[in-house]
């Protein structure tokens, strides 16, 4: 987890203790401002995470399965959803429990109701979609250890109200997606010269003598891309350069 | 007695965890800057490995399959809990950890001093849930994967010690600026892997 974000997560965390405080004393005025529920800051919890704390590309977060399952877009994009909606809703009911669980234990408790939505998501693809379940294998039971779940939930959902967790993990699971899409773009068209499944190298550039790159298909191909990818987000966006 | 060697074989060298499957690159690319801290971590892997993996194969043998309640009743014998896999094994990592973490601490300080702090990390490595379920998935018996959670742990070993050792050195090369860290990580990984896809010739 870099600096940076720690230190902002432990200021909410003061502020939200502020909050309580005041509300706790009765001389206060008890009339607390709502906040919009778009308010610039949520709009911003739910945009970072798609370039500025991208947590595949900055954070270093879940790349185990950002790099296994892109050699095709149509995988890749279950994954993405199926991240998405794990991180999301794991931060929602973690978020709501913040002042039950107990700290000491709050790693098997946190990883339990992970791998209950995670087990929810597999059953549902099992049901729906046989095919990709076959295809992604062991990488939906590896939500459970992706890190994106876990850091999102030590870093953001345990010091923040339910709403702006939930957020947090939409924002983050779109972030992964969105790398998740660029991979696969490259992999699949350079690869096998299709995107979704459509052919999308003419037939006549293959007559020509255009050959399909077998090194896309394989393993090593998804870090050459990721690492092009950082280099060019690190060389656009100099303030990223040395954060981890 | 081949057939485990094999698997072993296999395990470490063509199918790495790390550059065949990218298993727990999280903890690979984050613990890699130094070989000391790189060879500490390691070893817990290989450790709490070969203690869960086994562990996982019982729990799913004899609790969870189709038909592995029948010693309990025979009228059992046609209940599936497989879909509890996940919620199952994930607790059986980070109750082994937690359970380790403790005793490590109170018997060996010396081992805690130099492990401890990587032993929560490996609750959440992705590589050793993977091995159970890899476990799972090609239905192996208690032997091979015994064999198997050994030859894994092994693979990772040996992966991280190398990508510190490479990173240790890089330290004296001009690597462009936007590159440096996590990107010109990766592109070395990707080398590394197509190093390793040279293994994948071998006939065992």
């Amino acid at each position: 987890m870099n600096e940076e974000e720690q230190l902002m997560s432990e200021e909410e965390q003061l502020t939200t203790v502020r909050e309580e405080a005041t509300t706790a004393t009765p001389s206060v005025v008890p009339v607390k401002k709502r906040e919009a529920l778009f308010s610039k800051k949520n709009v911003q919890t739910l945009r970072d995470p798609l370039d500025d704390t991208n947590p595949v590309t900055v954070q270093v977060l879940g790349i185990c399965s950002a790099l296994a399952v892109t050699v095709q877009m149509k995988p890749a994009l279950i994954m993405a959803l199926g991240v998405t909606f794990v991180v999301a809703f794991s931060n929602l009911i973690v978020s709501m429990l913040r002042r039950t669980i107990p700290t000491r234990i709050r790693i098997i408790v946190q990883l339990i109701i992970v791998a209950m939505l995670v087990t929810i998501v597999d059953q549902l693809l099992k049901a729906y979609m046989f095919d990709i379940s076959k295809k992604l294998s062991v990488f939906v039971g590896l939500i459970i250890t992706n890190c994106i779940v876990m850091g999102r939930l030590e870093a953001f959902a345990l010091a923040q109200r339910p709403w702006p967790a939930f957020l947090d993990g939409i924002g983050n699971g779109l972030g992964y997606g969105l790398i998740l899409l660029v991979v696969a773009f490259f992999r699949e068209l350079f690869g096998a010269g299709t995107l979704f499944g459509f052919k999308v190298v003419p037939q006549w550039a293959y007559d020509m003598g255009y050959v399909n790159n077998g090194l896309m298909v394989l393993p090593p191909a998804a870090l050459f891309v990721i690492g092009i990818y950082i280099w060019w987000q690190r060389s656009r966006n100099q303030k990223l350069i040395n954060v981890s | 007695m081949y057939e485990l060697i094999n698997i072993f074989i296999r395990a470490i060298f063509i199918e790495n965890v790390i550059f065949a499957f990218f298993l727990g690159m999280c903890s690979f690319l984050a613990v890699s800057k130094k070989i000391k801290t790189a060879f500490g971590l390691g070893l817990a892997v290989i450790f709490v490995m070969v203690l869960t993996t086994p562990l996982n194969y019982l729990i799913l043998n004899y609790m969870l399959g189709e038909g592995a309640l029948a010693w309990i009743h025979p009228s059992l014998a046609s209940v599936d809990l497989t879909f509890l896999a996940f919620i199952l094994f994930i607790s059986t990592i980070a109750g082994a950890v937690q359970l380790v973490e403790m005793s490590v601490e109170k018997f060996v300080p010396a081992l805690y001093a130099s492990l401890g702090i990587f032993l929560p990390l490996i609750t959440v490595n992705c590589s050793i849930l993977g091995t159970s379920l890899f476990m799972q998935e090609r239905q192996y018996t208690f032997a091979e994967t015994a064999v198997f959670s050994l030859g894994a742990g092994v693979g990772f070993f040996l992966a991280i010690v190398l990508l510190a050792a490479i990173r240790e050195r890089l330290r004296y090369s001009n690597v462009p600026q936007p590159l440096q860290g996590l990107g010109i990580a990766m592109i070395i990984t990707a080398l590394m892997g197509l190093a390793f896809l040279s293994f994948s010739g071998i006939k065992l």
